[in-house]
Order: C-alpha cells, then sequence, then structure tokens
C-alpha cells in the first residue's frame, strides 16, 4: 500500500530543501546558531538521564572492569595489581566452567522445549475455544510471580519425601519417580529448568499471540482456498509471519538464562556440590561470601562479554532483517 | 541510519543485559546518621535476633534503655543471618557501619578494624567489661584490644532424641568416635534416620570437619595451619577421612544436601519434629527446633563431640562462638552506654531467663534454669580450651573454602587429600 500510494507523491524529503533560498552568509550563520540552540536544549533535556545513566551504570560498569585486574577485598581503592590472574584462574576453575556448560544447557533446553511448548499453546489458545480468556491469564499468572516467591513455593512443593510433588506422584501410584528433586546432584538441573519453564513459559506464550494476533486471517483463509491443510497453513502462513517475534522470544530466552541468579539461589544457592551454580551465583559466592571482589568482578566483567558478543551478534546477523524493513516484510520471498 | 539505531539498540541491550552483574557488585549502603536538632541522640542498632522470644525480648531492653536515658533513641534493625552478612559486606565496602552491629569476632571483625571502621573499645570500657567471662570475650580481641562487648557465648555439640536413643538400645551417649559410629549403625538398624544436616548451607556439615580436626591434629594445629597457610598436616586428612567414614553409613535424612538449616523442612525442624535422632549443632538449636518444629521437651539431651582415638584433642576442647556488639568509628557516647547496659547483670538476667542465652555476666548464672543449656554451660565453664568458628576465625576466603571443600567431601565429590588441598590453596591465595 505505502510503496503505491508514494509513486503518485512528491518525495517529500527532498521538498522543503527545493524551496529553500539561495544560502548567503547570513542566513548561514542564523542556521547554524539555530542549530547550536537545538543541540543544547537536547543537551539539556538529556543531563538528568545522562547523569543517572553514567553514574549509576556506565561508572561502575567501567569500576567493574577496572577492579577485575587486581586482587581487591573490597576495602578501599583496589591497589594490589593482578594483571590477567583473576581470568587465568576463572578459566581453569572447574565450577566457573561448569557454569558456562550448564549455562548452555539452559538455553539449549530453552529454545528445545520451553519455546516449542509456549509456541503450542499460543497456537492453540489462538483458535476460537470456550474460556481463552482464562487459561491465557491462567498460563500468564506465573510470570507475574517475583522469583523470590517461586522459589519459596517450588523448595516447598519439590521437599523430598513431604512436598506436594511425591503426595501427587504417590497418589497416582508413581512414588517410584519421586525422588530428591534439588537434592540430587543428577537431577538438580532438570527440576530446575521444570521451574523455569513454569515461571517463563507463560511470558513466552503472551509475545507468540500477539504475534499471532498481528497476522491477517484473510492470508490464513486464502491458504485455506488453495487447499493446504493445518500444518501446510502452521508451516508456511503462520511461522514464516511469526519469525520476528520468535527471534526476539529467543533473545530474551538466552539473556535471561545467561544471567539466570534468583532462582537458584532462593532454591539451591547453586548445590548441591555446585551442580545447579550459574555465573551470576559464583559471582555472588566470590563478591560477597569469600570478600574477593577483583575475581567477582572478572566473572561479571565475562559474563558481560558473552552478553555483549551474544546480543551485537545476534542484532547483526539475526534481527537485522526485522529492523531494517520495519513492518514491510512482505516482499514475497519470505527472507 | 538504520545501521546506527542498530548498535545503540544492540549496545543498550546488551548493557541492561549484563546490567544485573556489574550493578550487583558496586554495592549500596544505608545510612545511620545520629544526632538531631533537638538534642536526641538517635543510635540505630543491627541486630540477627530474627527469632522469638528474642526478637521480643530485644525491642523490650531497647524500650527499656530509652525510658533511662530520655535523650536517646535506639532504632533496632533486624535481619536474618545471611541477609545481615551480605548487607554488612556491602556497608563495609561504602565505609561507613550502623553505630551498634552485631559481630561474631574472627576474620570479619579484623577485617572491618583493618578497614579502620570499628571503634577501640579497650579503654573505654575496661572499668565494667574486665568483670565478664573471659571466654566469651576471646573472639573479639585483637592485637590485646577490645573491639566487641560479648552478650551470649556457646558451643557446638550434639543434640539428640533421648527417645530414639533409647528405642535403639542406646544407653548412655557416646565419647569415642567409635562409639558414635556405633551408635549410628544401632540407629539405622531401627530404622531410624541418625543424623539431620541442613546440606545446602554448608556451614552445619563444616562443623564435623573442625571438630574432627581438633580432635585429631589439636586446636594448635588450627592456629598454625591458618599462619602457615598449609592445612595438608596428616591430621586434616585423618579428620576427613573420619568425616568421609561417617558419611559412608549415609546417616543423613532424605534429601539432606538441598535441606536448609532453619526452614520448615530443614534440618532444626527434622530434629524437632522427631525424624532424625541427631544434630551437630550450637546452643541455639532448642529454640530453633521450637521455632520450626514442634521440639523435643524433655527428650532433647546434649553430649559434647565425642574424643577421636589416637588424636591429640580432648573431648573437652569446645568449638563455638557467641555474639557480641561492635560500634562503628566514631558512634556517638550513648551507643557506649547502651553497651554497658546490655551487659548488665539485670540485662544478661534477663536474656538468660527468657531467650536461654549462656550467661557472660558471672552473677547471672543463677537464672539459668534449662537442664540443657546448664549442660552447654557446664561444658563452658569446664573447657580445656576454645576454637572459634572456623567461618569466622579464617579470612572470609578461607572459611567458605572449608565449608565448600567439606561439602563436596559429604557429597562425594572430593577426597579427605583434595579438600586438605583446596583449603591450602585458598589460604595461599590469600595475602
Amino acid at each position: 500500500m505505502t510503496s503505491t500510494s508514494s509513486t503518485f507523491l512528491p518525495d517529500k524529503r527532498s521538498g522543503p530543501s527545493v524551496e529553500l533560498p539561495p544560502p548567503d552568509a547570513d542566513f548561514a550563520r542564523g542556521r547554524a546558531r539555530r542549530r547550536l540552540l537545538n543541540w543544547l536544549t537536547a543537551v539539556g533535556f538529556q543531563v538528568p538521564a545522562l547523569v543517572l545513566f553514567i553514574g549509576l551504570v556506565l561508572l561502575p560498569m567501567l569500576f567493574a572492569l577496572y577492579a577485575a585486574f587486581f586482587r581487591w577485598g573490597g576495602f578501599g581503592m583496589p591497589s594490589d595489581y593482578a594483571g590477567t590472574d583473576n581470568f587465568t584462574r576463572l578459566f581453569q576453575d572447574p565450577v566457573f566452567l561448569g557454569d558456562l556448560w550448564r549455562c548452555l544447557v539452559l538455553v539449549g533446553l530453552s529454545l528445545a522445549l520451553q519455546l516449542p511448548f509456549a509456541l503450542a499453546l499460543a497456537v492453540a489458545l489462538n483458535q476460537r475455544l470456550r474460556g481463552r480468556a482464562v487459561y491465557r491469564m491462567l498460563f500468564f499468572a506465573p510470570y507475574v510471580l517475583s522469583e523470590a516467591i517461586t522459589g519459596v513455593l517450588f523448595s516447598m512443593v519439590f521437599a523430598p519425601g513431604d512436598g506436594l510433588a511425591d503426595h501427587v506422584l504417590g497418589a497416582v501410584g508413581l512414588d517410584g519417580l519421586g525422588g530428591e528433586w534439588f537434592a540430587d546432584p543428577s537431577y538438580v538441573m532438570a527440576t530446575l529448568f521444570l521451574v523455569m519453564t513454569w515461571k517463563y513459559f507463560g511470558f513466552h506464550m503472551m509475545l507468540y499471540l500477539a504475534g499471532l494476533q498481528s497476522i491477517p486471517a484473510e492470508l490464513t483463509e486464502a491458504a485455506l482456498i488453495d487447499g493446504a491443510g493445518p500444518w501446510q497453513r502452521f508451516r508456511n502462513v503462520t511461522l514464516p509471519l511469526l519469525a520476528p517475534t520468535l527471534r526476539i522470544s529467543v533473545f530474551l530466552s538466552v539473556i535471561g538464562a545467561i544471567q539466570l541468579f534468583d532462582l537458584v539461589w532462593v532454591i539451591t544457592q547453586g548445590g548441591p556440590d555446585h551442580h545447579s551454580e550459574t555465573m551470576a551465583v559464583t559471582m555472588f559466592q566470590y563478591g560477597f561470601k569469600r570478600y574477593q571482589v577483583g575475581y567477582a568482578s572478572a566473572i561479571s566483567v565475562v559474563m558481560f562479554g558473552i552478553c555483549l558478543v551474544f546480543a551485537l551478534a545476534y542484532q547483526r546477523f539475526v534481527l537485522r532483517r526485522d529492523l531494517e524493513g520495519a513492518t514491510t516484510n512482505m516482499r514475497g520471498d519470505g527472507k | 541510519m538504520g545501521d546506527r539505531a542498530l548498535s545503540r539498540r544492540g549496545f543498550l541491550a546488551a548493557s541492561a543485559a549484563a546490567g544485573l552483574g556489574m550493578t550487583a557488585l558496586s554495592g549500596c549502603g544505608g545510612d545511620s546518621d545520629g544526632g538531631s536538632s533537638d538534642g536526641t541522640t538517635t543510635v540505630e542498632w543491627w541486630n540477627i535476633s530474627t527469632t522469638e522470644p528474642a526478637k521480643t525480648v530485644w525491642a523490650g531492653l531497647a524500650k527499656k534503655f530509652e525510658a533511662q536515658n530520655p535523650k536517646v533513641k535506639i532504632k533496632i534493625v533486624q535481619l536474618e543471618n545471611d541477609a545481615y552478612k551480605s548487607k554488612m559486606t556491602a556497608l563495609t565496602a561504602s565505609g561507613k557501619l550502623p553505630d551498634i552491629f552485631h559481630t561474631w569476632g574472627g576474620g570479619v571483625l579484623k577485617q572491618q578494624v583493618d578497614a579502620g571502621l570499628v571503634e577501640d573499645l579497650t579503654d573505654r570500657t575496661k572499668p565494667w567489661a574486665d568483670a565478664l567471662l573471659p571466654v566469651a570475650k576471646k573472639p573479639y580481641i585483637l592485637d590485646d584490644k577490645t573491639y566487641a562487648i560479648p552478650f551470649d557465648i556457646g558451643m557446638v555439640g550434639f543434640w539428640y532424641n533421648k527417645a530414639l536413643f533409647e528405642q535403639a538400645g542406646i544407653s548412655t551417649p557416646p565419647t569415642t568416635w567409635n562409639g558414635f559410629l556405633d551408635a549410628v549403625r544401632k540407629l539405622k538398624a531401627k530404622g531410624i534416620t541418625p543424623l539431620a544436616l541442613g546440606g545446602k548451607e554448608k556451614w552445619p556439615g563444616m562443623y564435623y570437619w573442625a571438630y574432627l580436626s581438633m580432635r585429631t591434629a589439636g586446636i594448635d594445629a588450627l592456629q598454625k595451619a591458618s599462619d602457615d597457610k598449609d592445612f595438608t598436616a596428616p591430621g586434616f586428612v585423618q579428620a576427613g577421612q573420619h568425616l568421609k567414614d561417617l558419611v559412608q553409613l549415609q546417616p543423613f535424612q532424605k534429601g539432606f544436601l538441598g535441606a536448609a538449616y532453619s526452614t520448615p523442612t530443614g534440618e532444626a525442624a527434622t530434629v524437632g519434629n522427631g525424624k532424625a535422632a541427631m544434630e551437630l549443632m550450637g546452643q541455639w538449636a532448642p529454640s530453633v527446633q521450637a521455632d520450626q518444629g514442634k521440639g523435643l521437651g524433655k527428650n532433647l539431651g546434649f553430649f559434647p563431640f565425642p574424643a577421636v582415638e589416637g588424636g591429640r584433642g580432648a573431648i573437652t576442647e569446645v568449638f563455638g562462638g557467641g555474639g557480641g556488639h561492635a560500634l562503628r568509628k566514631g558512634a556517638p557516647q550513648a551507643a557506649v552506654d547502651f553497651l554497658k547496659f546490655f551487659a548488665s547483670e539485670s540485662t544478661d538476667t534477663e536474656l538468660v531467663r527468657k531467650t536461654g542465652t549462656i550467661p557472660v555476666v558471672p552473677g547471672a548464672e543463677s537464672a539459668l534454669s534449662d537442664p540443657n543449656i546448664k549442660a552447654v554451660q557446664a561444658q563452658l565453664k569446664a573447657a580445656t580450651g576454645f576454637q572459634l568458628f572456623l567461618d569466622q576465625a579464617y579470612a572470609p576466603a578461607v572459611g567458605q573454602e572449608v565449608n565448600d571443600s567439606v561439602a563436596a567431601l559429604i557429597a562425594g565429590s572430593k577426597s579427605p587429600e583434595q579438600v586438605a588441598q583446596s583449603i591450602t590453596k585458598t589460604a595461599k591465595e590469600e595475602q
């Protein structure tokens, strides 16, 4: 629509410049002054936000980067320069290497199970369904709970022997499936992932629902008339048009997994024996339990680096097409 | 243009993403400003008495002090144990501590003193502090200077369920490690869980290793190891081996690796509800058992950590610690007055009677009525040696590494030798 109408109208952007009188010296000076004034006004409005951002975000970040090169206990200014020792130590620490591995596992599981599950629910709840508003609300409710409350709740649900989970399994004759849940090093990650899914699938489902509702019904109808079955309609109409939403949801999910802290801290504190520890938990342990703030800063710098590299690469290579043409993504090539 | 917006957005997203990581470390602090224009002094008092009855009793004492000193207001800030430690770390980094704050002495207090944040109380409290129980003052004396005044002193030992012991045919509590292992076997044979442990929090497990080290290597060795930064002496490895022997009997409750200490499904509640026969815990155990669980009442008993055959330590050497109050550098005189008030005979008598603390003022001893606390106090009075809690005596990183490594030993992922090596490695990293 927009592209056809624009061919009948004169190009707006070149319009005003054509009507400008020929530039003379006075006018140029006036324009420069006006531009300076505009610039100063803009800066003036930005100062409060800029001060807050620099003081509370940028400077602490730079300071953490600085502290990462010192052996520093958090008192006074860092003075014992350690070079890259903290980083060498970090990449030899089995706990931190384990953190990286567990991060990968969580990302993998989220992408392979949690998001498809959310998508399936979103597609189901996008149909005409009795009481679908109630379902939507119910599925979204866990996301509204704070992570600390979720943590306390599920420590009780999965309390070995006495918890709700064991009672429910016992009631349906599946006692054998009950176990030590968070207390068992081999199952703690699986249990944790279950809780994460419970907490976050509703959020992704909501994203998908919003995306689904922006897909014009005509397209699905047209596909229907062309004789496409349900799977074909989903695969060739819904999925391509939902792709921008999917890409954002994957982005949020990965960043969330990299930074995971609250849930783990409340439920297991990274245990048993580091089997559920994440980078953020390790950082907290060193920063606030061991007072090795230099080393903890090194962990935070690595976390920051991972997030930054991922975010930039993802924006550059995956999100580019979404941001480039904005809404006019109907070129027909689907790419 | 699209590209610039893109990269800026990328940067913002990334910085928001890493924001948690970076800002979490930059710390944040509360303020505690005393003094106001109308001549009243507000004194902030940070403590960890979040459980009853201490919570109410302490609030009452603050009111009493305010009544005696109309120009002083006491502002109580109460935080749970771990939350308090985290908060204090942040405050210490920010360079300003509360007027009066709870301390366990040892390594953390030393760091705060070294940072110049704690008031030296040696001269200002001498007239009245000399009369306090010497063993109670020990954790707060650094380089012959007093930095805090104790209100409690205690020790760790086994709290046991007499009815379950009887059921398993154990007539008297064991006094040797082999006897203890036998008792564990007997309890297991009767289908009783011998021990409760809060494995998630790690420090309850550390008590076993610490006591075993005291019994095999000896108290002097623990001090020497800390000074020399070397925990690889045979005594420490043996201690780990003894603990491993115990772990191999599978004496702990189901899911102990994920259990906390003071929650309704935690260690204290497990013993308090009669689901496990013993726990190795400090003198506060009875009140937490009753708070989180039903409590054992008359069935609760106390016995000291057994001696280890052939070891250097004696059964009369105690492992423990207490609670004290330190003042920030430059705290008002009213804060010193409050410490004096809190260490008076009448206050201590009230604390002993109502909250079950162990008397630090000799005159308050007569207020003891609970037979278990009396047993603990008898142990403390007759003690031939005293070792402060390891996570408090040592630098925080070393203390945490002890907790961490012992937790790994109990979970079966570290050998006794590896525990000794890990602690040594961390000790050497600290300068």
